[in-house]
């Protein structure tokens, strides 16, 4: 099973991507993340550049996005909101809106956050966002506030309770993507 | 039950397919400023009124939801509301029906994302007329108001006052050609 991981944050030391690689050690052995490194080269969303065939960035997300089993999305939130480039990259994906390849992906959401919320509107946005794209938006949360004090040196999550919620947030996911299985045989 | 040779209190005996052409399995919700409808395209009734009970079966491919952009028809077929993936039909089955002159109560239940709830469907039947391919035809209109979250159908986008776009109670319409089986 394929879990793509998509970091909101284009940072090398993001505390986004930490999360990501803390919910990696959280998934059982038969589960798999991959990190989408792409997100910086996504150009910006024009409709005249929305052509067969895509641009390659943009073919390339497509594709990683149709080839995963499941996403968990970890985002910071910029001025109260989803940071701009993560929205970039989703408007690319919901087209073309009816068969896009986010459809029925089951999808979770976590936030990391230097300040004391943890990204919850940014997170809350995107699920919004997401479910209107066609995708099975995970219920529950992950809300790391304060984020340079819960990852040590090395990038490990340290906070028990938020890696507590963290796995029953991945454990919500591969239910989904279980389901989504059962359902389709 | 006996079968009575009353046929303003009894439904017309026989097997009934449906003309799935002249049917409609619709809904109607009020959305914004008004009324929005749609429909589905495929759709499958029967009406067995022989010896027994007599029993109305219907269902409706979520797949073939019929509204007038195809991206929302893709909407409607998404986790936010039908999901079509997991549950694809809508489904009735009736437990009880009663006829007074043309008045007719349908008691049932329906199935809607997968979860089934009681329902009442009341309408109008007409009897046996001869089409002019002189086959025998019946029709039945029904319809009924649900509320869609009790179904787990529950998208919303809030109005500027704070109220919801879009109402919870939505109305079920179906007018369905039988005709009778050989």
């Amino acid at each position: 099973m394929k879990v793509l991981g998509i970091s909101g944050s284009l940072r090398r030391d993001s505390y986004n991507t930490k999360l990501l690689r803390a919910a990696e050690e959280l998934l059982p052995s038969d589960a798999k993340l991959e990190l989408y490194r792409g997100l910086k080269a996504v150009p910006p969303y024009d409709e005249e550049d929305d052509v067969q065939p895509a641009l390659a960035p943009v073919a390339a997300l497509r594709q990683a996005v149709a080839e995963a089993d499941a996403i968990l999305i970890a985002t910071p939130e910029y001025n109260a909101s989803i940071p701009g480039q993560l929205k970039n990259a989703l408007d690319w994906v919901s087209r073309p809106i009816a068969t896009n390849t986010m459809r029925n992906k089951p999808v979770a959401v976590v936030g990391a956050s230097t300040g004391a919320f943890g990204a919850v509107w940014a997170q809350a946005e995107l699920r919004k966002v997401l479910a209107t794209i066609g995708a099975r938006v995970v219920e529950g949360d992950v809300a790391v506030g304060h984020a340079p004090t819960r990852f040590d040196e090395e990038g490990h999550l340290v906070d028990d309770d938020l890696r507590e919620q963290l796995a029953e947030v991945v454990d919500a996911l591969l239910v989904e993507t279980g389901a989504r299985r059962l359902v389709a045989a | 039950m006996s079968i009575t040779t009353d046929t303003r209190q009894s439904l017309p005996v026989g097997t009934w397919a449906l003309d799935p052409v002249h049917s409609t399995i619709g809904f109607e919700v009020d959305y914004l400023a008004g009324a929005f409808r749609g429909q589905f395209r495929e759709v499958s009734a029967r009406l067995d009124a022989g010896d027994e009970t007599p029993v109305l079966t219907g269902s409706a491919k979520v797949a073939s939801v019929d509204v007038k952009d195809e991206n929302l028809a893709a909407h409607l077929q998404s986790p936010d509301f039908f999901d079509v993936e997991r549950y694809p039909e809508l489904s009735f089955e009736s437990s009880d029906i009663e006829r007074d002159e043309d008045r007719i109560t349908v008691r049932g239940g329906i199935t809607i994302k997968g979860v089934e709830r009681p329902v009442e469907l009341t309408g109008t039947i007409a009897d046996p007329i001869t089409d002019p391919y002189g086959r025998e035809r019946i029709g039945l209109k029904l319809e009924t108001t649900v509320d869609r979250t009790e179904f787990g159908v529950k998208w919303n986008v809030p109005l500027p006052d704070g109220k919801p776009a879009l109402a919870d109670e939505v109305k079920l319409v179906a007018d369905l050609y039988f005709l009778q089986e050989a």
